[in-house]
């Protein structure tokens, strides 16, 4: 007998779910699957992160030949044009014709686009697929300015996808009186206004489009109250629009509105034939999140292989973060009194706006809004769909318990064993705790492996983790923050046995402390805290480096390797310049200024790296170290030499600052910075350390940090003078170096220093622990033992060997290293 | 009549051309082979240089270490950290990649690899 066959149209993230929802359950049946767009289904919810740099690869959610693998037929590039429900067959438009059993619509939405004149012209887009995103690309390129028509969630998206791509000047036009008014209340959208205009975003609210004004090109939008906005591209996000077309076409009852009716096991009209995802009308509601989709996908899995699973609704809470803005909402977000008793908390000095609806009897969690901070969601949400007692303060969920010793409800642990707690793929907290207990679990990776919690929208990974950790300390098992599987040490702990034992070199460290063979973990752990404390030559035990230490270089695409020389303050003479030059052209190296004020040289072959190093040492120049986990730049301003503004010399200080700590291996990279006003236009207050001059002397401040999770650096001391910042700051690093997680930045390790900043103020300042003097001493002794790490590489015979790709033919090149031109450079070739 | 594949063995290069408890690579032809001197478990491996992850020709540069109760020797590619087994090639992590292996034998201070 036959399997039967079950057509798939459309191979979005909802049909690929089926996909593996159903073959999770049974082998039983051939699939099919087409696709209309040229690639096979990849993750649209983070598609903005195409313009961070992921590649349409990194988006896909398998690999091409796992359908191949599963036995599932994939047509890509393909739609369906025509379903003949009296002959179960499917017509595609290149031709193909398949008879069906069961017929699965996952066709997903488009983009609603309005009809206003001028709507086709050039420069005017939607915002949904990955060929969307690759015009909107191209067009940002000579744009200098753009618009997002819509200020729901989709339109905020875009919004941000077009400032990644540079646009200068963004706007985003709004029909209704404020942003977001599906999720969030009005003092929410307030909030969130001000926020997003804080961050350089144009808002115009209350604003209709007329007319798309341009010749053939988009050159302003007309509004019905008569103003104009010239801008040189428009993005639509007006809402979407099921894809019902075919259903429609087939005779399927669709809703008036659209969207393709069907009922709680997803069965449309025809109950050979399912719909599910976003063009799916369950009780006249399109659900638009991808959890619903994945819960409607599994619900058709389960119907056609006999289980018994309905659909009821779907939770349409939401987390995410809107142009680094936190946005949720949960629950009831929108019920008021007398309905319920509502708790609000607003911030205007930070941008925080929360929301809680309570039963009048203050027992349960109805539902809220948070904007600007959500950390809470996740047990928010929780405590609305598993009903937990709320505690007898209930505004200590929204303001965090303040004073004493109550702690906000009981935390994950309280929560019962079926509350769901990743709703992407389903996973309850029994399960979660059942892969602990049973499955032996004891990280988040071997949790996503086990249960694949997390490995959807990633938003439960928090909720997760701290669910681990609960259930092994339930148990007795010690959870100890540890290096790796080889040593049951933090590194702050290692840090002090390597100390006060003396250790010299990693494999006496591993005998002693560790077991096993050591890992690409624990390696560059004791490479750094070796390097900290008796500042050793690092290629001296070269094989615990990490990547880029190994070769005293940043490896890059196609293996070659980017030279960075410390340019100190960012202060270079016009020689050094023209040798930085000679030396780029001899080689044939790509240039580029760094943010941190130097020159970074890319694309040197590994054996060539001894060359041009010998050559920048004769012209007087040392690494910059920006390989490393150490100090990288110390950038300044002007300062008072040249700057009519400067009130101190901070080029001066810039440079005796960097010259002071460079070459000193942290457990992070350190930046600095130095400005002679308080235009801070050295940035100092994003950095690691910025000293900022006053009309008394400098201010100092600290743990600040770019990134991903930027930070303001916070105050230390004020008005003090340079040997004093020069004291605290001597302090200050040696603390951090002795005292954090490896690869954690000052910013995340003041996050978790018990008692935060004033507690440090009172360590490096008040000197509380009377440890001041030993860390300027430690401090000295690593400036004391300063060498140029690339000086001893080159004068070493046996450490310049190692600079070779093949070590049985040393001066050949690695082939596989190719370049291709770009704007009269050359560019590493695409992986 | 067995049916084996005869593995020729070719010089590769010199036992202290490979430092201490890391890698190096060599050139065999248009192959690149990476040769692995695990000096703390006495032993020598060899895997293909190109990690499959991103195409890169990085093998050799990365990390030894064991993975493990029964300390399986591994190493991680240096561009993204992703780890192989020396003893069978494939990936220790999620994703499904595998690399090549060679034997490896040592004798009077030249290390050898079998090819096929």
């Amino acid at each position: 007998m036959s399997k039967p066959t079950i057509i798939v149209v459309g191979n979005g993230m909802v049909g690929y779910k089926f996909c593996e929802k159903l073959l999770a359950r049974s082998t039983q049946f051939q699939i099919i699957v087409f696709g209309e767009e040229p690639r096979h289904a990849y993750d649209r919810v983070h598609l903005s992160e195409y313009f961070n740099g992921k590649t349409a690869d990194d988006l896909s959610l398998s690999t091409l030949s796992w359908y191949s693998d599963n036995g599932i037929a994939l047509h890509l590039d393909d739609p369906i044009q025509e379903i003949n429900r009296t002959e179960k067959t499917i017509h595609s438009l290149k031709g193909v014709t398949l008879k069906y059993d069961y017929l699965v619509l996952a066709t997903g939405s488009s983009a609603f686009v309005p009809d206003i004149p001028g709507i086709e012209k050039e420069g005017v887009f939607v915002y949904r697929t990955i060929e969307d995103l690759e015009l909107i690309k191209a067009c940002a390129v000579n744009a200098k300015s753009g618009a997002v028509m819509g200020g729901g969630l989709l339109g905020l998206e875009a919004a941000k996808a077009l400032i990644d791509l540079g646009i200068s000047e963004t706007h985003v036009i709004e029909f209704a009186p404020r942003l977001m008014p599906r999720q969030i209340d009005s003092a929410g959208s307030n909030m969130l206004q001000m926020k997003l205009s804080q961050l350089g975003l144009h808002i115009h609210l209350n604003k209709s489009t007329a007319a798309i004004t341009g010749d053939k090109k988009i050159h302003s939008l007309k509004f019905n109250d008569d103003s104009q906005l010239a801008v040189d591209m428009l993005v639509i996000s007006a809402g979407i629009r099921p894809r019902d077309e075919l259903a429609k076409l087939a005779g399927l009852h669709v809703g008036t509105r659209g969207g393709i009716v069907v009922n709680e096991k997803m069965q449309t009209s025809d109950e050979c034939i399912y719909a599910i995802g976003e063009c799916a009308l369950y009780e006249g509601m399109i659900y638009g999140l991808v959890a619903p989709g994945y819960e409607m996908a599994d619900i058709v899995a389960a119907h056609l292989t006999e289980a018994d699973k309905s659909f009821y609704g779907y939770d349409m809470s939401t987390k995410l973060k809107l142009i680094g803005v936190d946005v949720a909402s949960f629950g009831d977000a929108f019920i008021t009194e007398p309905d319920c008793r509502t708790i609000l908390f607003e911030d205007t000095h930070k941008g925080i706006y929360k929301r809680i609806n309570i039963t009048n009897d203050g027992k349960n969690l109805l539902g809220g809004i948070l904007i600007g901070d959500a950390d809470a969601y996740n047990m928010l949400l929780q405590t609305v769909n598993n009903k937990i007692v709320l505690p007898p303060d209930p505004e200590d969920l929204i303001l965090g318990s303040r004073g004493g010793e109550a702690n906000a409800g009981a935390g994950v642990m309280s929560l019962p064993d079926d509350a769901l707690i990743c709703s992407c793929e389903a996973v309850t907290k029994g399960a979660i705790c059942s892969a602990v207990n049973d499955g032996g679990v004891t990280g988040i990776d071997g949790m996503k492996k086990c249960t694949k919690a997390g490995t959807g929208c990633g938003g439960c990974v928090p909720l997760v983790k701290d669910l681990i950790a609960g259930t092994m300390k339930a148990n007795g098992q010690y959870i100890k923050n540890v290096i790796c599987e080889h040593f049951d040490y933090s590194r702050q702990e290692l840090f002090d046995l390597v100390k006060i034992n003396g250790l010299k070199n990693y494999d006496l460290v591993l005998d002693h402390y560790g077991k096993g063979d050591g890992c690409e973990i624990c390696k560059p752990v004791v490479a750094s805290i070796l390097s900290s404390l008796w500042n050793d030559v690092i290629v001296k035990q070269e094989v615990i480096q990490d990547s880029n230490d190994r070769f005293l270089a940043n490896i890059q695409k196609g293996g070659t390797y980017s030279v960075v020389p410390r340019i100190p303050g960012g202060e270079i003479t016009p020689d050094k310049l023209i040798v930085i030059g000679q030396v780029a052209k001899r080689y044939g190296l790509y240039t580029k200024i760094t943010g941190g004020q130097r020159i970074d040289m890319f694309g040197a072959h590994l054996s060539d790296l001894p060359l041009i190093w010998e050559e920048l040492i004769d012209a007087g120049f040392e690494s910059g170290h920006a390989y490393g986990k150490a100090l990288r730049t110390v950038k300044s301003c002007v300062g008072s030499t040249w700057c009519r503004f400067g009130l101190h010399d901070s080029v001066t200080f810039a440079i005796e600052v960097e010259d002071r700590y460079k070459g000193i291996r942290a457990p992070h990279k350190i930046k600095g910075g130095v400005s002679g006003c308080v235009r801070e236009c050295a940035e100092a207050q994003s950095k690691d350390f910025g000293i900022i001059a006053t009309e008394k002397g400098w201010n100092l401040y600290v743990c600040g940090n770019g990134g991903s999770k930027p930070q303001h650096a916070q105050l230390l001391a004020t008005d003090i003078d340079k040997e004093t910042v020069i004291k605290y700051l001597d302090r200050f690093l040696m603390f951090y170096i002795k005292t954090a997680d490896q690869l954690t930045r000052t910013a995340t390790w003041l996050n978790k220093l018990d008692g935060g900043m004033s507690y440090l103020k009172n360590v490096i300042v008040n000197d509380s622990l009377g440890l001041g003097e030993q860390l300027e001493e430690e401090m000295q002794a690593l400036v004391n033992t300063y060498h140029c790490e690339w000086k001893e590489a080159i004068n070493n015979p046996s450490m310049r060997k190692r600079f070779a790709h093949f070590i049985n033919a040393p001066d050949e090149k690695d082939p596989h290293a190719q370049f291709e031109p770009m704007r009269e450079q050359v560019r590493a070739k695409e992986w | 009549m067995e049916a084996t594949i005869a593995t020729q063995w070719i010089m590769a290069c010199y036992v202290d051309d490979v430092p201490e408890n890391g890698g190096s690579c060599i050139k065999h032809g248009d192959e690149q082979i990476a040769i692995f001197n695990f000096t703390r478990r006495n032993e020598w491996y060899a895997t293909q240089n190109l990690c499959p992850h991103k195409q890169q020709m990085a093998i050799s540069r990365g990390m030894i270490g064991s993975a493990g109760e029964s300390c399986e020797p591994k190493v991680a590619c240096p561009f993204h950290k992703k780890t192989f087994s020396l003893l069978t090639g494939e990936c220790l992590g999620e994703e499904e990649l595998v690399i090549k292996t060679y034997p490896v034998k040592i004798a009077d201070g030249k290390v050898f690899v079998g090819v096929d």
